[in-house]
């Protein structure tokens, strides 16, 4: 039941121009970068060889690809997520879902994994570009694979807190903004204390809430499984919510 | 067999929560209130009502689209409450606006709907195929729904209802924005689902309701007020009132003489003669007289076809006078103080008009 929602969601996903735009545009900009980063690291490659224990091409135009792959799509994912359930309730197509013999977790984890597939065929098209470095450099396959898990994880987050922003409201617009906001909100929560050493407790935990400060390990090739369990919990709380928002719909309000 | 009972509705009650919150019960607004029936295998249930008489939220409710606030609503075996998946699975749901995904084509959207059904994947070609033909979709399988017509996307809203071939199929309004020709097609159809499944459908259209139903409820302000057999309904329209045209004078006073005489008006050219009722009531209390008294317009029709001989008044008409169904709609979903009223001040204008026209 959940792969039958989910891949109606993928199947409609490709049959608007929006997602064709999004991959067009995402691939766009990513190649631009990695073209540009490709180029500065050709320019210093020769001053950095002197060094010892120089950053490779890994550090210097992987890591960052990827890291901006997330900003991008920190942007774009709002847009996608802000149709999954607001545009069903504006479209009054809900109650075909609910009249189903259909759970509300099922609805749920079907949109969800209907959106992360998706995400997942534009993050597979991603690392291609830093893969089709293997035809003439040597590249850390391990700190690629730690830093392609992050952005899958950190992709997966995102999808989660949008749907859940998207049960929220009728309007597919004020979905967008709002996931758009809260997500960068949780990516720059960590700026609170962190520019003077203000000894305050609370700036530690605010740090470890944020979405970047888990990410960043990940970039670098760190596995950490404590940034693992944050994604997972993340994604878990997130879904749990939209869930219940969702039974909630039905309940007088 | 034929006694099954399909749906079982209890003390059905939603209320949408007022300007002070939930928990103030006085200040309630009451979308349906305690209401209960039942929905046998094989009926079809006509759900009459005005707008926001609760047609919609009773039928919300029944699909598990809204929580009840009080009650109980059970499908076949399963309660919708407790086992939800089960219970719904019983269930085809046309609501009064399509749920229509409009990018993707009939087809596309049908098999959809048939695998969140739960319709067994090698039957879902002859599934898709069954509804759309019921449907007279067939020729439009490959076309995005969004091109569709009102009409054929209402038709792929039925579609959408009965394609798993559910025991119960509830339409919310499912002729509106029709034209006549597919709102005959439409009916046409649910009679045929009536036959093998049970059917609920809400409208505000009588005759529509009066040609599809087996029983009728009609609905106001979230009460049931009427629920009997469509009989019932059409008996209501039999009025004890003959109407009768001559070609020449008729003199009311020969009239009067005649026996079981309520009273006699003339209507411009044609006389309307009333009989008398069993009841000394002489407010139509409709809800009460859903027995209706034994019609005895038979014999007078007979005495007064003998008295136009005698006379030679030319008799040319002689026709019962029914009631509209809307009159009978009017008085059942009007309160009662004002219904007594209302049947008053048409008793007033009515005669008034009369003794114009006779002036004139």
């Amino acid at each position: 039941m959940i792969k039958t929602i989910a891949l109606r969601e993928l199947k409609s996903l490709f049959l608007s121009p929006l997602a064709w735009t999004m991959l067009a545009i995402t691939q766009f900009i990513l190649c631009y970068q990695f073209l540009a980063q490709l180029e500065t690291y050709l320019q210093i490659q020769a001053k950095l060889s002197v060094l010892e224990n120089s950053p490779g091409i890994t550090d210097l135009v992987i890591a960052p690809l990827l890291g901006g792959a997330a900003i991008v799509l920190l942007l774009i994912i709002p847009l996608l997520t802000m149709r999954s359930i607001s545009e069903e309730q504006k479209n009054q197509t809900l109650p075909l879902l609910f009249s189903a013999p259909v759970s509300m977790s099922q609805i749920i984890l079907g949109k969800y994994l209907g959106i992360l597939g998706f995400l997942l065929i534009l993050i597979a098209m991603i690392s291609l570009m830093p893969l089709s470095l293997l035809l003439g450099a040597s590249i850390d396959l391990g700190q690629m694979s730690a830093a392609v898990l992050g952005l899958c994880l950190i992709v997966a987050a995102f999808t989660a807190a949008g749907i859940y922003i998207s049960t929220l409201t009728r309007q597919p617009a004020i979905a967008a903004v709002g996931s758009f906001g809260l997500l960068l909100f949780l990516w720059i929560i960590n700026w609170a204390g962190t520019g003077a050493d203000t000894g305050i407790e609370g700036q530690n935990i605010l740090a470890w809430f944020s979405l970047l400060n888990h990410f960043e390990p990940l970039l670098k090739g760190v596995f950490s499984t404590a940034d693992v369990v944050y994604y997972l919990l993340f994604i878990w709380l997130f879904l749990v919510m939209s869930i219940r928002r969702l039974d909630r719909l039905r309940l007088p309000h | 067999m034929d006694n099954e009972v399909l749906i079982e509705v209890s003390h059905l009650s939603r209320f949408y929560p007022g300007k002070h919150g939930i928990e103030e019960r006085h200040d309630h607004i009451v979308a349906v209130d305690n209401i209960s029936f039942t929905l046998q295998r094989g009926e079809i249930l006509g759900f009459l009502g005005p707008n926001g008489a609760g047609k919609s939220t009773t039928m919300k409710m029944l699909t598990g689209n809204l929580a009840p606030s009080e009650g109980r609503i059970k499908i076949g075996r399963f309660d919708l409450m407790d086992d939800p998946v089960a219970a719904k699975a019983l269930v085809g749901y046309l609501p009064d606006t399509p749920p229509l995904y409009r990018e993707l084509t009939v087809d596309e959207y049908l098999f959809y709907c048939a695998r969140l059904n739960r319709v067994a994947r090698k039957d879902l070609k002859r599934a898709v195929q069954h509804s759309k033909e019921r449907c007279g979709l067939t020729e439009h399988g490959k076309r995005v729904i969004n091109n569709l017509s009102k009409g054929y996307q209402q038709r792929v809203g039925i579609a959408q209802a009965i394609i798993h071939a559910p025991d119960i199929v509830i339409l919310d309004e499912p002729t509106v924005g029709l034209d006549p020709i597919q709102m005959i097609e439409i009916r046409k159809l649910i009679r045929e689902l009536g036959e093998n499944h049970s059917v609920m459908l809400s409208s505000h259209i009588l005759p529509e309701i009066q040609t599809v139903c087996d029983n009728v409820q009609i609905i106001n302000q979230g009460r049931l007020v009427f629920n009997a057999p469509i009989e019932q309904l059409n008996q209501q329209m039999n009025t004890q009132i003959l109407r009768m045209r001559c070609s020449k004078t008729v003199d009311p006073k020969q009239l009067e003489k005649l026996d079981g005489i309520q009273a006699i008006e003339q209507d411009g050219e044609s006389w309307l003669i009333e009989g008398r009722t069993e009841s000394a009531d002489n407010v139509p209390d409709i809800v009460r007289a859903t027995n209706n008294p034994p019609n005895n317009t038979v014999q007078l029709s007979q005495q007064l076809v003998e008295l136009s001989c005698q006379n030679h008044w030319g008799l040319y008409e002689l026709s019962p006078v029914r009631r509209s169904l809307e009159d009978i709609f009017m008085s059942l979903t009007c309160t009662e103080p004002e219904l007594t009223e209302l049947s008053n001040e048409n008793k007033g204008t009515e005669q008034e008009t009369m003794k114009e026209a006779g002036h004139d």
